[in-house]
């Protein structure tokens, strides 16, 4: 169903601030590994999710510590708004043994598992059985925890879209599949590549709870992942969510994007999620703006910081590495 | 504690039954293995005795039943995932081979698949090119994975056993044929650790390599050729992925001759790494080349005379062995 923007009561405070600091925080990472990598410090693919932060951050905000979350290729938002620590992200971007997966993974399968992450994925599509996966592993434990799959509007067309959200719905799982509908895989639009682009239809097709949101309002998103979580732990999982958003630059670094429609940009560019999550902190939290100016100077300089950790550590060498994989 | 005559279905039965006593965290998915007991009834009385939420039927959905499989093992459940065929393991390549293998080396080594994914191979039956493959070396082939192929009942207890109780993603590959021949298995504990062969008969003059349904025909050859005064030792190395290189080694030292025995088709074929293995590192305990037995480079066809023709007979290895040892010559 197509959700109802308006809401009634003033969101708490700290949510607010906890969005924008999120998003905030992703955008910071975003913006300045891309630095790193036009520097030649980063190697291989790098997918920033600028312009997209608010889907992240507003999910992430609605669950608990037990809770599990797996993403895509373009991870590093999930990554950080799950909870990772910016030093093990930087450090993993440049392939130092302070990394989350100690120079092994990269951009493209960043995850902090500590935190319940299933990890990023390089194959798009494939993270969907695993959410899946986790969920029915929670239920078989008899836990209440929920988990959140982030895709993309690429991979609904891929076989384990349907596959996957089928079995959670068959078995009733505590899984929410959240589509970031970017409009585009790659330069292939959606329209191209689908002949119906309301891509929550598809879940409803299959009798799954289905919802299409504004993605760049994390406070929208926030509160219809809520209801899913809710609804998941009561048992009426599963749900889906299709968030539209849309991408601030290309596919990946090295792609200037010149293909998407400059109107359509200026339209999403103006409803910048991270700047819409600074509004509703200043506006319905009450936060002056040098507040806010401080909270993210504070950002920065964790960004900032993190990168010359980051520099500083050292890498696995080649004889760790050697017996590390004897046994495979 | 004694030992009964089981079939292998009701030895990998046994298996699953200890270990999800054992652990509520093992579960089971797959098609027709609830109520049906599955295809080769392995799975029977599951349902009955551990319920609907540990034993349960899932669509014809094979490349997310695996990659569900994966995801439970990453969060840390012990899934046991059963493909009706290992042809049809194919639709979830991706997850066995981009997924599975790789998540611990991708995570830097903490994150762990303890994932068991069991499904059955070979010729038998008349079932033809997409029920009838032997994949062994799809999946030998990709680091991360472990192979496991046991030839006898007391094996597959022993085996899927310690596959439930490892890290590591296996690639518990059964035979269809096997699933009804019978041997002698323990009761209760039996535990076989990965990368530990298995010497079937003891022999002097020539080592004969083999695994899965190899290991009975194998045998059978080697019956044959104590019938002609040849002592043909007969190693199963049970999983092939790790590998028991050690066993193989001493074997040839003490043989010095050795035939390798394999269902799968030759091109590409683990026997032919197993034998690049004994040239590099056995070279000089070598009195004859290194012989392979293999399925035909073809698609498994219908006709029942042109399926055997395409898999390793009895004969074949028979002959492979005495051609080892030149007794072809010695008449
Ligand atoms: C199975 C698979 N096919 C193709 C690719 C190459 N690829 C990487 S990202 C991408 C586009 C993905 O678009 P979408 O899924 O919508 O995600 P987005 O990049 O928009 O976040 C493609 C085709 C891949 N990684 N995996
Ligand atoms: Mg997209």
């Amino acid at each position: 169903m197509a959700a109802d923007n308006t809401r009634s009561n003033t969101p708490p405070k700290e949510l607010l601030e906890k969005l924008f600091t999120t998003a905030f925080r992703i955008r910071t990472f975003e913006s300045g590994g891309i630095k790193l990598y036009r520097q030649g410090l980063v190697r291989g693919y790098f997918h920033p999710s600028l312009g997209q932060e608010g889907i992240a951050s507003g999910a992430c905000a609605a669950i608990e510590d037990r809770d599990y979350i797996g993403s895509t290729h373009r991870g590093h938002g999930h990554c950080i708004a799950r909870g990772a620590e910016i030093d093990g992200m930087v450090a993993e971007l440049l392939q130092k043994r302070t990394g989350y997966c100690k120079g092994y993974g990269g951009s493209m399968h960043i995850a902090d598992i500590t935190k319940n992450n299933l990890g990023a994925n390089g194959i798009v599509g494939a993270g969907t059985p695993l959410g899946v996966g986790a969920a029915l592993a929670n239920q078989v434990r008899g836990s209440d925890a929920v988990t959140i799959t982030f895709t993309t509007d690429g991979a609904t067309n891929n076989g384990t879209f349907l596959e996957s959200l089928n079995l959670a719905a068959i078995w009733n799982l505590n899984f929410i599949l959240i589509i970031e509908n970017n409009q585009y895989a790659v330069s292939t639009t959606l329209e191209e590549a689908t002949r119906d682009t309301d891509l929550y239809k598809r879940g409803e097709a299959i009798g799954v709870e289905s919802h299409q949101i504004d993605g760049n309002d994390p406070l929208l998103v926030y509160e219809t992942v809520l209801d899913a979580v809710k609804k998941c732990r009561s048992g009426l999982g599963p749900v889906l969510i299709e968030a539209k958003t849309y991408r601030h630059s290309g596919h990946h670094v090295n792609d200037p994007g010149k293909y998407m429609p400059e109107e359509r940009l200026k339209y999403y560019m103006d409803r910048d999620p991270v700047d819409r999550a600074r509004d509703n902190l200043i506006k319905l939290g009450k936060m002056s703006a040098e507040e806010v100016a401080k909270l993210e100077e504070e950002i920065q300089q964790e960004f900032d910081a993190a990168v010359e950790k980051a520099k500083a550590a050292g890498e696995i060498s080649v004889e760790e590495f050697q017996d590390f994989v004897s046994a495979y | 504690m004694a030992d009964r005559e089981l079939m292998y279905r009701e030895a990998l039965r046994e298996a699953l039954f200890e270990e999800m006593e054992l652990n509520d965290e093992v579960f089971i998915i797959g098609e027709g293995i609830a109520e049906r007991g599955g295809s080769y009834k392995v799975t029977e009385g599951l349902l009955a005795k551990f319920g609907a939420l540990r034993v349960r039927d899932t669509p014809i959905s094979e490349a997310s039943m695996i990659g569900v499989g994966v995801g439970a093992a990453i969060a840390h459940a012990r899934p046991v995932v059963e493909i009706l065929y290992i042809d049809f393991a194919m639709l979830g390549m991706d997850q066995i081979v981009n997924q599975a293998a790789k998540f611990r080396l991708m995570t830097g080594g903490e994150g762990r698949v303890p994932f068991v994914l069991r499904t059955q191979g070979g010729t038998g039956g008349g079932v033809a090119a997409q029920h009838s493959q032997s994949l062994e070396a799809l999946f030998y082939h990709i680091p991360g994975l472990r192979v496991v192929m046991p030839s006898t009942p007391h094996d597959a207890k022993g085996l899927l056993k310690y596959a439930l109780r490892q890290p590591d993603p296996v690639m518990f590959l059964e035979h269809k044929h096997l699933y009804m021949t019978k041997g002698m298995v323990p009761e209760g504990e039996l535990i076989i650790e990965f990368g530990k062969a298995d010497i079937k008969r003891e022999g002097t003059d020539v080592t004969l390599i083999a695994w899965s349904n190899m290991v009975p025909r194998t045998l059978e050859a080697a019956e044959q050729l104590a019938g002609e005064g040849i002592s043909a030792e007969v190693l199963d190395p049970r999983t092939l992925v790790p590998l028991d290189k050690d066993a193989i080694l001493a074997s040839v030292a003490k043989t010095n001759r050795v035939v390798i025995v394999q269902e799968a088709v030759r091109r590409g074929g683990v026997a032919s790494d197993i034998a690049s293995i004994i040239q590099q590192e056995a070279f000089y305990d070598l009195d004859a080349p290194v012989e392979i037995v293999a399925g035909m480079n073809t698609p498994i066809p219908f006709n029942l005379e042109l399926e055997k023709a395409s898999v390793p007979q009895t004969s074949d290895i028979v002959a492979a062995a005495k051609s080892v040892l030149h007794a072809d010559k010695a008449a």
